[in-house]
């Protein structure tokens, strides 16, 4: 396996089109649906418009190390949901599911992160677009 | 195994399992109408908006990544937008990072990713976040949340300008409102700044364009926001961008968060994340 996966990669069923707004600058890149989960080393913890990322080392198999950027929400947006400035520093393991670019570049958005302590953070819900269908929701 | 193997063989898609949205989450100290099934709010003040206004529904319910709310960009008949052939070619020229035109943002010639002004109406049409409302004797002034932007009508009396006496094109216009009655206030903006696009993906508009807002109080705690977009030269007929989208009235105390565009952050943001995500060289250091 090309990454060292602790945690095995699962599938994901997103609705087409009803991902969570998670990022609001491009949908056309992300491999909506697909969920990678891995665990790695922080290596920086961005907080900064227009979205915050999280980078982040991940040993693969053959011994080799590679550095993942994955993008969050904006700042106000993360608090939000409870994430801060402060919610990593560099060398926390951290295991990231993620949902991957088409390319196969090392990047993608975060869908949630366990801590080394067993907490999960969770990128979605809050200050995004509602998915579709939702527009009406009863007031 | 190769990538490709690797991606076939451990990830794929379950269409039969519903995505379960996350709930959503609050912004701290917002009071959203879920929240408040049974209330009956008091009557509305005469002609006042004063006050601090979170979309009613929730904190998402006004953020058009899709395009202005009433008009998402789907493809569907019912959301075509009815261009004047000016304002289809203004609209082809404009590479969108959503909706079905969708380029990679990297790739995208959206205005927004160094921090251009968004102007008016693109500020609400893509992102109606929380706004607070002052009015002085002389001008109602709004402050967005996003950007941390601010507008002023004036509300003196004074006309409109003709779009010929426009000295300046300005990305926020020039606005005047008038009560239309002691619960209905509406303004109208002219003299936009062709470089700002309508929305977030990318609906143009001509320097012709006249924006009317207008804010309907409906009771103590909700306000009701219509943008009408008319530019006869990019489209044939008057639009509603946003129809009576409720707002509700938040605490004195609400604390508004910034959401600055910062170029440094930006860049930063573009080298590192969109740029491999688009698939292309990444950019020197800016």
């Amino acid at each position: 396996m090309r990454y060292a996966l602790t945690a095995c990669c699962v599938a994901a069923a997103v609705l087409a089109g009803t991902a969570p707004g998670v990022a609001h600058h491009g949908n056309a890149t992300f491999d909506t649906g697909k969920k990678l989960v891995l665990e790695g080393a922080v290596t920086e913890w961005v907080w900064s418009n227009p979205h915050c990322f999280l980078k982040f080392d991940v040993k693969e198999q053959d011994g080799t190390v590679r550095n993942w950027t994955v993008e969050t929400s904006n700042p106000p947006d993360m608090v939000n949901r409870g994430w801060s400035r402060r919610s990593f520093k560099a060398g926390d393991r951290v295991t990231v599911t993620l949902e991957p670019v088409k390319n196969g570049s090392p990047v993608g958005r975060v869908l949630e992160v366990m801590l080394p302590d067993g907490r999960v953070l969770s990128a979605r819900g809050g200050g995004a677009a509602p998915a579709a269908g939702r527009e009406g929701a009863p007031r | 195994m190769t990538r490709a193997g690797l991606t076939a063989a451990i990830v794929s898609t379950v269409a039969a399992i519903a995505f379960t949205q996350e709930p959503v989450v609050r912004v701290p100290g917002a009071v959203y109408d879920s929240d408040v099934p049974n209330e009956k709010p008091g009557p509305a003040p005469r002609r006042d908006l004063s006050g601090i206004w979170e979309p009613a529904r929730g904190p998402g319910d006004a953020i058009g990544a899709q395009g202005a709310k009433n008009y998402p960009d789907t493809g569907r008949p019912a959301h075509q937008l009815p261009f004047t052939p000016a304002g289809l070619q203004a609209n082809r020229a404009n590479k969108p990072a959503w909706g079905p035109r969708a380029v990679a943002s990297a790739l995208s010639n959206d205005p927004q990713p160094t921090c251009e002004p968004q102007g008016w109406p693109r500020i609400i049409l893509h992102n109606y976040r929380t706004a607070q409302i002052v009015q002085t004797p002389k001008q109602v002034l709004v402050l967005y949340q996003f950007n941390r932007k601010w507008r002023n009508i004036w509300t003196d009396g004074r006309p409109l300008p003709k779009m010929d006496d426009v000295l300046e094109p300005r990305f926020w216009g020039y606005s005047v409102g008038r009560w239309q009655d002691d619960y209905t206030f509406v303004a109208e903006t002219v003299g936009l700044d062709e470089r700002t696009w309508l929305d977030n993906v990318g609906r143009p508009h001509s320097f012709d364009l006249r924006v009317e807002e207008r804010y309907v109080r409906r009771d103590a705690t909700h306000i009701e926001v219509t943008i009408t977009i008319d530019d006869p030269t990019y489209y044939s007929k008057p639009w509603v961008a946003l129809d009576r989208l409720p707002l509700r009235f938040q605490p004195d105390t609400f604390d508004i968060r910034e959401m600055e565009c910062s170029p440094s952050e930006f860049a930063r943001y573009t080298k590192e994340f969109a740029e491999p995500a688009a698939g292309i060289p990444t950019t020197d250091p800016r």
